[in-house]
């Protein structure tokens, strides 16, 4: 395919296998954590891990959105599609995530609630315009990428006057969740968390820039590189992180120039501003309550918002004690170490939300990597 | 004097007509229905008998039997409808057995206010597709429910065919070494009915592969009877089918990412939809299990049939306890090639 298979190149791949194989230095480790739930496929799919040497080991993050989604919220848009029997309108990804009561937005569905999957909150929009006299939601999830077309829908509501439209917000931010991490005592104080340096995400970094990962290159010394999607991105990445390790180099570079500038897309961010605040603390899955990580809607555009316009209040949940989601968004632990992980807990009934969607660490290891934690090596 | 003509019946409007509960009712309006749009269309022999079965003269031979149901939408898609499918649908699957499809029997549950115009093109379509493959509609039934609880028309399709003496097929007969030939670009069917998805419609000149298979299989079995094991990867793809096949088997596989046919815009458009061929749905293609070293003879003998000529070698069956389908990916690793999780796309067939 034009313009894609360019970055899927194998001769390419091989070439850049080798370089970081010539340059990881022996006896050094070099751990790398893809903060994106986009690299985590990406590199499940392709394989990219068996092109690796041992020495460089991939940490993956919580760049998930569903993933980091609680259990709360989630209860929310059911009761909102079962009790007030409004039309929520999601994301793929978001109706298989297990919520309380051995519900999810599927289940909701089957017992009668009208849950439909839309793949642009445009759509949600079409759907109010539809049923002047249903309520309809747009149960709005993603990290920076997917504000900006959930504002615009905020605006566009608004400039039409429709009275049936609004958003249950659970946009989350980047940067605090890996200032979390930073901060995290696995991190900091135990050290049971190696970290060497990040894969900095690809499509979030159009909206916001590559300048905001400079606090966390300068102040905590880790090299950051912004990668694309395709594998040949993260290959290339890699090879970025280990030359900056090995010149005891923390910057932040950007691999994805195709797309990414330093200031990032600033008309967006000014939309997002617009309709959008911070929030004092939000709750994510495995992080907990993160200060200052997530979005939700302004004032002045109170009329589209789920949470107020219904009086939503979020109940924290615990998550299946025996599920190590937490851990594995911190990175602390890894998919094989979940003792639920392929037997209990697969990607037809999950237990935890990094088995549901397909950029979730569990789910991606499942379904393409597990014949790895059984040692069964195909022909070559 | 009286105008009364007896035996009149005003024939259906079809144009106009939609189909109401008394056309499922037993009545008058349902032996209308039947004999100016059913019987009409499908006209053979058998059921010209005008009985509620029909009598079929005694096949020589091991007799195989296989039923499928229709509920696709939209019901026209590019390249076919569902009454074509419904024909295709059977008619290969009695074939991957080898066997020669001799009968189809078509049950339809219909939608109240179903226009009569759409359920004619359905029904000529479908009794196109029987023709041209030579196995007649040969009973059949209707059945109306309220506005709302279906979704315009349904169809199952239940077929009977007859296996050549001594072909033994099935999916538990691959074996390590075996080779694993597919016969032509996957994704087709499923990219083209997603195309004329309403909440999703994009602009593409891609059609439905849908085909009837019998043809291709005669020739494959006549020139290579140890062929192990065919069939269809309908729901669920490419995917789906080997590892249906490598878990009846016991046996794992391993195939090439580059040697899978992809047409370019089912290619494209999965990309932007996220999703992956191998797991979109086809109705005109065949997977073949074959020994290795028959593998050669088949696809030669496939590539000269019209709907085998991209037929490639993708892989071959190996020895794996934990029964993995794999992939060497074009970008030089490897992945497990799983079951589909969930629903990739809802009703394609």
């Amino acid at each position: 395919m034009k313009y894609i298979d360019e970055f899927r190149d194998g001769t390419l791949a091989r070439r850049i296998a080798d370089a970081i194989a010539a340059e990881v230095e022996p006896g050094r480790a070099y751990n790398l954590m893809e903060f994106c739930g986009g690299h985590t496929h990406a590199i499940s799919r392709y394989g990219i891990t068996d092109l690796l040497p041992p020495a460089v080991r991939m940490i993956h993050g919580p760049g998930c959105p569903v993933c980091v989604l609680p259990i709360g919220r989630i209860d929310l848009a059911i009761g909102l599609a079962l009790e007030q029997r409004a039309i929520v309108c999601t994301y793929g990804d978001c109706l298989r995530v297990p919520a309380s009561d051995n519900l999810s937005l599927l289940k909701a569905k089957a017992r009668g609630g009208d849950v439909r999957m839309i793949y642009s909150p445009a759509d949600a929009l079409a759907v109010a315009e539809a049923h002047p006299d249903r309520e309809v939601v747009f149960f709005a999830i993603g990290f920076e990428t997917t504000t900006p077309p959930t504002a615009l829908v905020i605006q566009e509501a608004a400039r039409r006057g429709l009275a049936n439209f609004s958003v249950l917000c659970n946009h989350v931010l980047t940067p605090a969740a890996i200032t979390n991490i930073l901060e995290s005592p696995e991190v900091r104080k135990l050290g049971t968390l190696p970290l060497d340096g990040f894969i900095g995400p690809a499509h979030v970094s159009t909206i916001i820039g590559s300048q905001p990962y400079e606090f966390f290159a300068e102040e905590y010394r880790k090299p950051v590189v912004i990668a694309g999607f395709e594998p040949l991105d993260v290959m290339q990445a890699i090879l970025m992180l280990v030359r900056q390790i090995n010149e005891d180099r923390a910057e932040v570079e950007n691999e994805f120039t195709r797309a990414v500038t330093r200031e990032g897309n600033l008309k967006a961010q000014a939309l997002v501003s617009e309709v959008f605040e911070l929030r004092r603390s939000f709750e994510w899955r495995g992080l907990g309550e993160v200060p200052y990580s997530a979005l939700r809607i302004r004032a002045a555009y109170a009329a589209f918002d789920a949470e107020r316009r219904f009086g939503l209040e979020t109940r924290s949940v615990a998550d299946n004690k025996a599920c190590e989601c937490g851990a594995i968004l911190r990175g602390v632990k890894q998919p094989r170490d979940c003792k639920v992980f392929g037997t209990v807990c697969t990607p037809e009934t999950p237990i935890g939300s990094c088995m549901v969607s397909s950029e979730g660490a569990c789910a991606a290891y499942y379904s393409y990597g597990r014949f790895r934690e059984i040692s069964v090596v195909a022909p070559a | 004097m009286s105008g009364v003509r007896p035996g009149y019946v005003r024939p259906l409007d079809i144009r106009n007509g939609r189909i109401d509960m008394s056309h499922g009712s037993g009545g008058r309006a349902m032996a209308q229905l039947v004999e100016q749009l059913f019987a009409a269309a499908f006209d053979n022999e058998w059921l010209a008998q005008r009985n509620d079965q029909a009598l079929l003269p005694r096949p020589e031979g091991r007799i195989v039997m296989s039923t499928d149901c229709h509920v696709v939408s939209p019901l026209f898609f590019p390249g076919g409808d569902i009454g074509c499918l419904s024909v295709h649908g059977t008619i290969n699957d009695v074939a991957m057995s080898g066997a020669r499809p001799l009968w189809l029997a078509a049950g339809f549950i219909l939608e109240e206010g179903f226009p009569l115009a759409d359920l004619q093109r359905i029904v000529e379509s479908m009794a196109r597709a029987a023709r041209d493959a030579g196995v007649p509609v040969v009973t059949g039934d209707t059945k109306v429910v309220e506005a709302g609880k279906g979704d315009g028309v349904f169809i199952t399709t239940t077929g009977v065919g007859v296996v050549p003496p001594g072909l033994v097929l099935g999916g538990d007969r691959a074996r390590p070494g075996d080779r694993i030939i597919v016969s032509g670009t996957v994704g087709d069917h499923g990219m083209a009915v997603m195309s004329q998805r309403e909440s999703l419609a994009f602009a593409t000149d891609l059609v439905s592969d849908t085909a009837a298979l019998h043809g291709l299989v005669a020739a494959m079995v006549e020139a290579v009877p140890e062929v192990r094991a065919l069939r269809d990867p309908t729901r669920g793809g490419l995917a789906t089918t080997l590892n249906e096949i490598a878990g009846q088997s016991g046996v794992g596989m391993t195939i090439d990412e580059a040697a899978v046919p992809v047409r370019r815009q089912v290619e494209a458009a999965c990309e932007f939809l996220g999703l992956d061929p191998l797991y979109v749905a086809n109705e005109g293609k065949l997977v073949a299990i074959v020994p290795a070293e028959r593998a050669e003879r088949l696809l030669a003998v496939m590539r000269e049939h019209p709907l085998g000529r991209d037929a490639a070698l993708i892989g071959e069956v190996t020895e794996d306890a934990h029964r993995f389908v794999q992939m060497r990916t074009r970008f030089g690793g490897r992945r497990i090639v799983d079951w589909l999780a969930g629903d990739q796309l809802p009703r394609i067939c």
